[in-house]
């Protein structure tokens, strides 16, 4: 069928476009307007951010419950933790080491539980986190510090052979701009993901496995490229959160974080991308705002998560596309109740 | 030979609790197939309402029920407060949302698990509170060569005593085969006339109740509580239940004891540090080989 741009369609675009400009100034000028503390807040944000798109792969456009993904951030983190400090392997330099250990991590270990389904796969993932936290805890062959972690992580830095160096990240600010760079990066890399072969794939395996791999998809394929994908962008998340604090330790990648990144992808709205940048905001700004509020604030960030889940149950954002196709399709062929 | 035997009792009563507690996930599992997240803070929520009975309550218990009386009625209040907790939790925060799908209801579990551990601390405060000594009997058993305390004795009688009691419900009466059927196919249960609210209901009092009363009697047999204790628990516990195979609620009680064996043997001869390690890898290793659990049924999937 050809393919045409319909005028409404082309307003869409444009309207984007107006919401897209101002996100983007506003994000720039930001950072120059507030204090060091609300600076950090944003980054932190990032971080989140950058999570929840990681696990949005697996969560959101594959539809697999994956609850032990901070088990890949701290692979990433740790990576570079002890990389950099062991061995002065520069930062920047450690963010593909970083995506790649995370990555192979992911796949040496989901490629023989990959089958299991549903809350069976959950259950891996969370022992898989859980695994990861305890031989954190435990120091194997004294590389990760037991309980306190790894400390004195360098500055990201630039440095040319003859000219010296040229760029540190050192200040609030510099992490600010990095994480959003990357964050920016990514957004731009998974939206076109979205819309090519793999991205229809996953939506497919998502809606019905069953017919999926009827058509040919090679469902076991697709559902470990997620993991690997899902688990290598983490490792980034890694990278930059060990440089930003210095200092990495267990207790930064318990249960509760992997917890966490999958109330992003839900409040958000599964695979989509806007979707998740509101719930990382959700779950990083919220606490902030009520910080006045001091013991009760998280009775208060409790109920707001049911009260979400009440009203928006689709999420914050829910991804358009394939739910209109679907019910369009629905109703041409005379069935709407499915 | 005797440490075996020794350590096979203190992972039989480890075990009693995690299948406890697995059996409150496995039965609402079963039902709504929801991941109950807010289970274990319920149980948490159980102990330290056993923990207040029990201290502000010391002189007139004991003067009027005497020593196990006190007992007796500090697991019942738990018990029974929990299982109105469970089901107005229930109402509140998962009613509203599970006509919307699973995961919605994930979140809203999770909500509601952030809400009850943080409504503990500020009820109780945030630091560790130890049970009164004074109800907790110190005597040992000798059975043969091997030494069990007293405490053990009555854990593991209590817990058998439940489990045999909620095996009975469910696979010998009549409303127990309505239970089933609900978990095995809620739409066609109802249509045969199956009130499946009145089931809902049923999972929401007994398992928060069983909750509590392992709280209790962890709180007793550890002496210490903390707030946080609930997700550890928790953890294990909905471990234990995949383990078993969820929804099935003999399969709950199998692989929490065979969880709390394991953790222990690996505790004691593998090493204490790793012993989660070690679950967590025998975990992984079962669902290779039986993809839905040590008594998970396959079934079929239809297309």
């Amino acid at each position: 069928m050809e393919q045409v741009i319909s005028p409404e369609k082309k307003g869409l675009r444009n309207s984007r476009l107006f919401i897209l400009v101002p996100v983007i100034a506003a994000f720039m000028v930001y950072p120059f307007l507030v204090s060091d503390y609300f600076i950090d807040i944003a980054f932190f944000f990032g971080i989140y951010a950058l999570l929840g798109l990681s696990l949005n792969i697996v969560l959101g456009e594959v539809g697999l419950f994956d609850l032990g993904h901070a088990g890949f951030y701290a692979i990433g983190a740790y990576t570079t933790a002890i990389l950099n400090t062991k061995f002065g392997i520069p930062i920047l330099v450690l963010i593909p080491v970083a995506a790649l250990a995370a990555a192979l991590f992911a796949y040496v270990v989901f490629s023989p539980v990959i089958h299991l389904q549903g809350d069976y796969l959950l259950i891996v993932t969370l022992g898989m986190g859980e695994i990861i936290r305890q031989a954190l805890i435990n120091n194997p062959f004294d590389l990760t510090g037991g309980p306190n972690g790894v400390f004195g992580i360098d500055f990201p830095r630039i440095a040319l052979p003859g000219i010296g160096e040229i760029f540190v990240c050192d200040s609030s600010i510099k992490y600010y701009f990095l994480i959003w760079a990357i964050v920016g990066l990514t957004i731009i890399g998974l939206k076109s993901l979205q819309n090519s072969r793999i991205g229809r794939a996953w939506n497919y395996i998502r809606e019905d496995e069953v017919a999926a791999n009827a058509t040919g998809i090679d469902s076991r394929h697709y559902k470990l490229l997620a993991f690997v994908l899902g688990a290598g962008l983490a490792g980034v998340a890694g990278n930059v959160y060990a440089c930003k604090l210095m200092v990495v330790s267990p207790e930064s990648f318990t249960f509760w974080e992997s917890c966490l990144m999958f109330c992003i992808v839900l409040i958000g709205g599964m695979g989509s991308i806007p979707g998740v940048l509101i719930g990382a905001a959700f779950i990083s700004l919220f606490p902030e705002i009520f910080r006045p509020f001091a013991m009760y604030r998280m009775l208060i960030f409790g109920s707001a998560m049911i009260l979400m889940m009440m009203f928006r149950p689709g999420g914050a954002w829910p991804r358009k596309r394939g739910a209109v196709e679907f019910r369009s399709l629905l109703e041409d062929s005379g069935r709407s109740d499915a | 030979m005797q440490v075996i035997l020794e350590q096979l009792i203190n992972g039989l009563t480890i075990g009693s609790f995690y299948a406890l507690i697995a059996l409150g996930y496995s039965m609402v599992y079963g039902v709504l197939k929801l991941i109950n997240f807010a289970h274990g803070d319920l149980f948490t929520f159980g102990s330290y309402l056993g923990y207040t009975v029990l201290v502000f309550g010391a002189a007139f218990l004991t003067a009027h029920f005497g020593l196990w009386g006190a007992f007796v009625v500090a697991t019942g209040v738990a018990a029974l407060s929990i299982a109105c907790v469970g089901v107005v939790m229930e109402r509140i925060a998962y009613r509203p949302v599970y006509r919307a799908g699973r995961l919605p209801a994930v979140v809203s579990a999770l909500g509601a698990s952030i809400f009850l551990q943080n409504a503990i601390m500020v009820i109780w405060g945030p630091r560790f509170q130890a049970y009164p000594s004074e109800f907790i009997p110190d005597a040992k058993v000798m059975l043969g060569d091997i030494r069990i305390s007293l405490l053990q004795v009555i854990i593991l009688a209590m817990s058998f005593l439940l489990m045999g009691l909620l095996y009975f419900i469910v696979q010998k009466t009549t409303f127990g085969a309505a239970i089933r059927a609900t978990a095995h196919d809620r739409k066609t249960a109802s249509l045969m006339g199956i009130n499946i609210n009145k089931v809902i209901f049923f999972v929401f009092t007994l398992g928060p109740a069983l909750g509590a009363l392992t709280g209790v009697m962890v709180g007793m047999y550890y002496r210490q509580i903390s707030f946080t204790m609930g997700w550890n628990y928790g953890l294990k516990a909905f471990t234990a239940s995949v383990l078993g195979g969820i929804g099935n609620i003999p399969g709950a009680m199998v692989g929490g004891l065979i969880l709390g064996v394991l953790e222990m043997l690996g505790a004691a001869y593998i090493s204490a540090a790793w012993k989660d390690v070690f679950v967590f890898v025998i975990l992984i290793l079962v669902l290779i080989f039986r993809p839905t659990g040590i008594l998970g049924e396959k079934t079929a999937e239809k297309v």
